[in-house]
């Protein structure tokens, strides 16, 4: 399993266990704009992400000297999943509670970042997609 | 990977595409209130991403990656399954478009054709789901 595979897998299971967490916190009646980051913890930090390792992994392959495509677009992925996802979840619950300048920029950053992510995603992924 | 799963993920990237790029505006018009009506596209936001995205390439891995029969067709009735496409893409596009459209029936018969799709498509794959033979 190649490194880049290990790593959004591990990371994965990190937001899968975070957001069951703040699942409980919910629960407990701890909102605070709260809701959305736990939604978003588990479809695109745990399910997304998990995919994401995987199909770098196991679909087809790009090309003999390229297998998996470019590597270093599969870390940016990585990178501004994670970055995103991570000041969405510090940002918007500030934003809902107490609305500041700075939480407001995070908020736009973090939303232009996991766009990203999945625009690079679909970028390395696309020609993988193929017939063997 | 078969053809039919190659349109399958196809779609799912294009739905993925379309979820990103509605929860990112409706995430930075929460800062910039550029455009309230992103607002709007919340559930549309929702269905390209849990039905376009996931629950469609899930179909189409399962259908390349699951055992396959020994007698042909090996991965079932590919003409039940090519429906299965057709219905889940076609029930997406009129859930999402009912909100924008005088047509308040639109949506419950877009659900019926996603509901449909993946009955199909577990009618085809329930038996491929075996133990490998030794």
């Amino acid at each position: 399993m190649p490194l880049l595979t290990r790593t959004f897998i591990k990371t994965a299971l990190i937001y899968l266990t975070l957001a069951l967490t703040l699942g409980i916190a919910l629960a407990l009646g701890i909102t605070n704009g709260l809701f959305p980051v736990y939604i978003h913890l588990f479809v695109f930090g745990w399910l997304t992400q998990l995919i994401f390792g995987v199909v770098y992994w196991m679909f087809p392959k790009y090309s003999m000297q390229l297998p998996r495509g470019y590597e270093w677009l599969g870390w940016v992925t990585y990178g501004t999943l994670n970055i995103g996802l991570l000041l969405r979840a510090i940002a918007e619950p500030l934003q809902a509670s107490k609305p500041n300048n700075l939480s407001g920029a995070l908020l736009v950053v973090s939303a232009i970042l996991q766009w990203l992510a999945g625009v690079v995603f679909i970028a390395n992924t696309w020609h993988r997609v193929k017939e063997k | 990977m078969p053809r039919l799963s190659v349109w399958f993920v196809r779609f799912s990237l294009i739905h993925l595409f379309l979820g990103l790029t509605i929860g990112g505006l409706i995430l930075a018009n929460k800062r910039i209130p550029f455009a309230p009506w992103t607002w709007s596209l919340l559930p549309a936001h929702m269905e390209f991403l849990l039905l376009g995205w996931m629950v469609q390439l899930a179909m189409g891995v399962a259908f390349w990656i699951l055992p396959r029969f020994r007698s042909n067709p090996p991965r079932g009735n590919v003409n039940v399954v090519w429906s299965a496409l057709v219905l889940l893409n076609a029930g997406i596009v009129m859930v999402v478009i009912q909100p924008f459209v005088s047509m308040g029936w639109l949506s419950l018969a877009g659900r019926f054709l996603e509901t449909s799709s993946v009955l199909l498509f577990v009618l085809v794959s329930w038996q491929r789901v075996k133990p490998m033979e030794a």
